[in-house]
């Protein structure tokens, strides 16, 4: 994997080239690497970034079941920035688009017995974030997710 | 991700390193599954090592607690949680789903 070499260009906004990864679920601690040099880099406290990470995590996730329908079939881009109090991180994908609407609330105050487990991650990406959006152009799917200082 | 497992007297302990993500999250489901169906349904869950666990590591947690809750055969507890771990099961509402112990010896002292 490469290593970036960050370039900054005015104050408080670094730019850092776009690492692509194989869309398989080993690449996601990998990703995660990459993850936490961003948040060290940005100054978020250690429960702050677990939150990035988890998001990120979660994402990266839905990408390799829900977009690619499986492993090894295509691959994620990771892409983040820092602009001023914002960290804005950007995944994408090629893989089948998707409706964020579509995808039903977990019951997070319900009995054992009633309880799923799925859902959890998109809804830990709009916990653990400030800002998540979707965009298609294309056949590419962007992810954007933004976490805020304070 | 490594899976320590010690099967007491009176509960199993699975003991996790590292990081439980959809990559290492079958490893632990596997780990779990042999213990349910040796039969034995008390297990404590000591989370001292985990430096994270994402919802694909939360549905073999909410998954295994299923199964061994019912008929009241046992139950899953977990040990030593870190800080930033508990905010991810207080965010995911599994707190009170789970007795936490603050070290894996009290743990397996419930049982």
């Amino acid at each position: 994997m490469p290593s970036p070499q960050l370039a900054t260009f005015k104050a408080g906004y670094t730019w850092v080239p776009t690492v692509k990864f194989p869309g398989r679920y080993d690449s996601l601690a990998k990703i995660a690497e990459l993850v936490h040099k961003a948040s060290q880099e940005f100054g978020l406290e250690p429960l702050a970034a677990y939150g990035v990470e988890t998001a990120v995590d979660e994402a990266c996730s839905n990408i390799i079941e829900h977009a690619y329908g499986g492993e090894g079939k295509g691959t994620i881009e990771f892409n983040y920035r820092i602009e001023g109090d914002s960290l804005v991180i950007t995944l994408q994908d090629d893989g089948k688009g998707f409706n964020p609407n579509k995808v039903p609330k977990p019951k997070i105050n319900v009995p054992l017995k009633q309880r799923q487990g799925n859902g959890l991650g998109l809804y830990f990406m709009h916990q653990w974030m400030d800002e998540v959006s979707y965009q298609s152009i294309g056949k590419t799917n962007i992810l954007t997710m933004i976490k805020r200082k304070g | 991700m490594e899976i320590l497992h010690n099967e007491l007297k009176r509960c199993d302990v699975i003991k996790i390193n590292g990081r439980v993500d959809s990559a290492t999250a079958p490893k632990f489901a596997e780990t779990a599954n042999e213990i349910v169906e040796a039969g034995r349904f008390r297990i404590v869950v000591d989370m001292d090592d985990v430096d994270f666990i994402s919802s694909a590591g939360l549905r073999v947690l909410i998954g295994t607690q299923k199964i061994c809750r019912r008929y009241n055969r046992g139950e899953v507890v977990l040990a030593n949680v870190p800080a930033t771990i508990m905010a991810s099961l207080e965010l995911a509402g599994f707190t009170p789903l789970f007795k936490i112990f603050n070290d894996a010896v009290a743990a397996v002292g419930n049982f």
